[in-house]
């Protein structure tokens, strides 16, 4: 009989409460390889935490979605002049 | 970046149109990055003013080891310091136990009992195309400041977590904390948002 390893060393499972902290991390590419293992193997499991990874990827999407109001003329000349002044003192 | 090799060798040799390039691309993210910094609107565009006033005079000692991005985000952090009067190292990460989603969520075994409601298509593009300059600045404002000053700088202008920790003067693990912290926030208020649809 092959010898087989016995469950009871097996990793504790990650569960929903572990799986949204560990979301960043994950998406930052920075979880050790067990650890991304164990969270990809829940997530595969778990519809919720799927749903909650696939949120904060949107969350980032919204985040960087907004382009700020351009510099007016006025500030923008202003500071050319700074620019200039320096420049031919 | 050739093309940044190329705007520096110009801003060296007294180009204006190149200098107003720069002006152009980072005066409004080195305003929104100030207001997160400063308590007020007028102080961010003194800090602002100054950090220009800075890249003016030191152009000619910048030697390109960061991206132009990143040295006037620098600049920009050290003034607004100073204007703050807050001389410290570094933000310090509130030690205090924050987390993603409230407890009550969860049952005992740690499995959620009230799970989030998936996002269709629909709620997505609703919750992107609201995302105007003024939307964003009220969820980010909504945030405690070191967790807004990181997430300004990584999701909202982009910059990589080294950057991030250089100018914040954060190590890897705090900045990490701090952007977890501010994107679980920040999902949660759009969460809030999407159910009132």
């Amino acid at each position: 009989m092959a010898w087989r390893r016995p469950r009871i060393f097996r990793p504790k499972d990650v569960v929903c409460r572990d799986a949204v902290e560990l979301v960043t991390a994950y998406l930052e590419g920075q979880l050790p390889a067990r650890d991304r293992a164990r969270l990809e193997g829940h997530l595969a499991d778990c519809p919720h935490c799927t749903a909650y990874v696939e949120q904060m990827r949107t969350t980032v999407a919204v985040l960087g979605r907004a382009r700020p109001e351009p510099v007016d003329a006025e500030t923008r000349d202003a500071l050319v002049d700074l620019y200039r002044r320096w420049q031919t003192s | 970046m050739a093309v940044e090799t190329e705007l520096l060798d110009r801003l060296r040799a007294g180009d204006e149109a190149a200098f107003a390039t720069v002006v152009e691309r980072y005066h409004a993210p080195l305003l929104r990055f100030a207001m997160t910094m400063v308590p007020t609107r007028a102080v961010a565009e003194e800090v602002v003013q100054d950090t220009w006033l800075g890249v003016v005079r030191g152009i000619d000692r910048f030697e390109g080891r960061s991206s132009l991005q990143t040295w006037l985000f620098r600049i920009l952090a050290n003034r607004a310091r100073t204007a703050g009067g807050r001389e410290r190292r570094s933000v310090p990460v509130d030690l205090q136990e924050e987390t993603a989603v409230p407890s009550q969520r969860f049952n005992a075994a740690g499995h959620w009992t009230d799970p989030p409601a998936p996002w269709t298509d629909a709620v997505e593009d609703r919750l992107l195309a609201s995302a105007t300059a003024g939307r964003v600045r009220d969820l980010i404002d909504a945030l405690p400041e070191a967790q807004r000053q990181v997430v300004v700088l990584r999701d909202v202008e982009g910059l990589t977590a080294s950057d991030a920790c250089e100018i914040l003067g954060l190590t890897d693990a705090n900045q990490r904390v701090l952007l977890h912290r501010g994107r679980s926030r920040v999902r949660s208020m759009l969460e809030q948002e999407a159910g009132e649809g």
